[in-house]
């Protein structure tokens, strides 16, 4: 008996375990590697450096700005994104009318959140193309269009938008603009998400409220926002993987991936630049660690908060 | 989302008692009254409605553009209803755009790695989640880890490693459906492995031991009992894999790439980002909404009809 659990056991894991070895364990390891040569990426010709890369990553102004273009994406996705889903559950769940059986949402609210959810089943490539043509920087593009329609911008001075390295409080334009994108595509998902979990907050708990005489703008943040805590959170932190993973929008929409001229470099960009482009791969592959070894201190660090947080409360 | 009812929320109750003693006045004054409920239900159908257009609006622009002439996209980029309808656009992106070829290799790699991922991830999430054996532990952090690791680390090893394989076996080498859906799957593993693990803990006992009882041999129980049994998180996850495969550029634009001068077999997110730079060039804009058209319609058409399951398919992905 004992001998056929080991036999089925190692039966449905070799598979899954061997590819799973093959195509991700093993690129990472090789990567790991890889970042202590001078290897170029092509050659054969490879020199074991030590530690030099990663010394040489502090002194990188590329990575210092990719470095802070990463924490302003990681602080702006997850507030926007969230405030915003916030805001309209808020208004899908509470807006409705008042009776009897307490505050409604809206009318409607069924047909809106299938309409918010669009962007979520889209693909990144396809909402990037879609947006590059949204944010053309003449009057074909729909922004400056309608903007020039209205009178609002002059005909021969349109919004530049993924060209315009000019930065607005401390912050190159062009990252704000693919931080609105970001927030469009996201908010309907979290919407949906913070939705269905106030929807599961129990009816007696409003009833009493109710019956103290809250209003529904105590109710919800008195009550609705607190027991929401914990799916918040959760959104928080997939929102800060998301954040890092904007690469998609840079690498098609921005000109020269990560332009213009290095403005909107976040980590996978300068990864991507220094391995295709300069044929740094050693190098390359020590920013890849750095960001691994951010990525799991970050995620780390998020868990700590939010359970501190649960503490505390 | 079960965790709502936790008893955080409750005491956050007395600790926060005195401020409702001091307003419920104003609460009363703003939700309370009949005329500020009507103005604030009127508001938020006004928002409501202001963030659906902005939703709807630019998709309806691009398959509207799509149905122009090139000189009309240019002329009146803004206006929703073309001159005349032409569907001719839509047979141009699809031939000599290519976006019939993207969407057969799609089609065939997607067909063969989703299956694949929901049956090899179930079954390693299902020894993993309800076999004691040394290494257990081991092998499921090793899943788990791959969820923080980042892509791009991986991708000239990666390349290599496939590159590698296709010298001594060509069917793997890159450029190969059977090499793209082998690295689909193993990349989705380990979202696969970490949400069915939690799934099969949750199953009960008493059915696999009465199975057993029964005279059932291992993989009986696992095909015949388990796995009906793990529909619902099997929905949840192929929804998943479905939408996260179909969206997948990163791995499809390092791996599909012609090596010795054949031409790539694209999928469709890669073919598109390609079609955005040419037809850019050839300024043929009707044929890039054409296609931008055709790689969100079906998707978005498959939403709309199964939107119940997938929303709360993906939701249940965030909230496990």
């Amino acid at each position: 008996m004992r001998h056929g659990v080991a036999r089925f056991v190692t039966g449905f894991l070799a598979l899954p375990v061997g590819l799973y070895l093959f195509y991700v364990v093993w690129p990472f390891l090789q990567a790991a590697g890889y970042s202590l040569t001078d290897w170029g990426g092509y050659s054969d010709r490879q020199q074991f450096v030590g530690l030099e890369n990663y010394v040489r990553l502090f002194t990188d102004e590329l990575i210092r700005k990719a470095f802070w273009h990463n924490v302003f994406f990681l602080v702006t996705v997850p507030l926007f994104t969230i405030a915003l889903a916030l805001f309209l559950a808020f208004l899908l769940n509470v807006g409705g009318r008042e009776d009897k059986a307490g505050i409604r949402g809206v009318f409607g609210s069924g047909l809106y959140k299938v309409i918010f959810f669009f962007p979520q089943v889209l693909s990144l490539v396809v909402i990037a193309v879609m947006w590059q043509q949204i944010y053309r920087a003449d009057g074909q593009g729909l922004i400056n269009g309608v903007l020039m329609k209205i009178g609002l911008v002059d005909q021969d001075d349109p919004i530049t938008f993924m060209y315009d390295p000019e930065p607005f409080l401390g912050v190159p334009a062009v990252l704000w603009w693919l931080l609105v994108i970001a927030v469009w595509s996201g908010a309907g998902f979290y919407m949906v998400l913070f939705s269905a979990a106030m929807q599961s907050i129990p009816k007696d708990i409003y009833e009493a409220a109710i019956l103290d005489g809250a209003g529904r703008f105590h109710t919800f943040f008195r009550i609705t926002l607190p027991l929401l805590r914990d799916t918040v959170s959760v959104a928080w932190v997939y929102l800060g993987f998301i954040a890092l993973d904007m690469f998609a929008l840079v690498y098609i929409m921005t000109p020269s991936q990560g332009g213009p001229n290095h403005a909107s470099e976040i980590f996978a960009s300068v990864i991507n630049f220094n391995a295709f482009q300069k044929g740094q791969f050693g190098y390359a592959c020590a920013i890849a660690v750095a960001l691994a070894i951010f990525t799991i201190l970050l995620a780390a660090l998020q868990l700590r908060i939010t359970r501190r947080e649960r503490i505390e409360y | 989302m079960s965790t709502v009812t936790h008893t955080p929320g409750d005491q956050a109750g007395p600790d926060q008692a005195p401020p409702p003693d001091r307003t419920p006045g104003r609460g009363a004054a703003v939700g309370g009254s009949r005329a500020g409920a009507r103005i604030f239900n009127g508001f938020s159908h006004l928002f409501l409605a202001v963030w659906a257009v902005m939703v709807v609006y630019p998709l309806l622009w691009v398959v509207m553009s799509a149905l122009k002439t090139d000189s009309e996209v240019i002329r009146k980029p803004l206006s929703l209803f073309p001159e005349q309808l032409q569907w001719g656009n839509f047979a141009r992106a699809w031939t000599e755009g290519h976006i019939g070829d993207f969407f057969l290799n799609t089609v065939l790699v997607l067909t063969g790695s989703v299956f694949l991922t929901m049956l090899l991830g179930s079954m390693a999430a299902y020894v993993l989640a309800r076999y004691e054996f040394p290494g257990n532990r081991l092998i499921y952090y090793m899943f788990l880890s791959g969820l923080t690791l980042p892509i791009y680390l991986a991708a000239v090893p990666l390349f290599k490693g496939v590159y590698n394989l296709g010298v001594t076996l060509p069917f793997l080498g890159p450029n190969k459906h059977l090499m793209l859906i082998l690295v689909y799957v193993a990349w989705s593993l380990a979202f696969t492995v970490f949400f069915m693990h939690s799934f099969f803990r949750t199953l009960p006992t008493a059915i696999a031991e009465a199975a057993m009882v029964d005279g059932a041999s291992h993989s009986r129980l696992f095909f015949s009992v388990m796995l009906p049994m793990a529909k619902p998180g099997l929905i949840s996850i192929g929804i998943f894999n479905v939408l996260g495969q179909w969206n997948q550029w990163y791995l499809p634009t390092l791996l599909m790439q012609s090596v010795a001068g054949e031409p790539k077999n694209q999928v469709i997110s890669q073919g598109l980002i390609e079609l955005s730079v040419n037809q850019g060039y050839r300024s043929d804009w009707s044929g890039l909404f054409a296609g931008v058209t055709m790689a969100m319609l079906p998707v978005l058409i498959v939403y709309i009809v199964f939107q119940r399951q997938v929303q709360s398919g993906l939701t249940a992905g965030v909230s496990k």
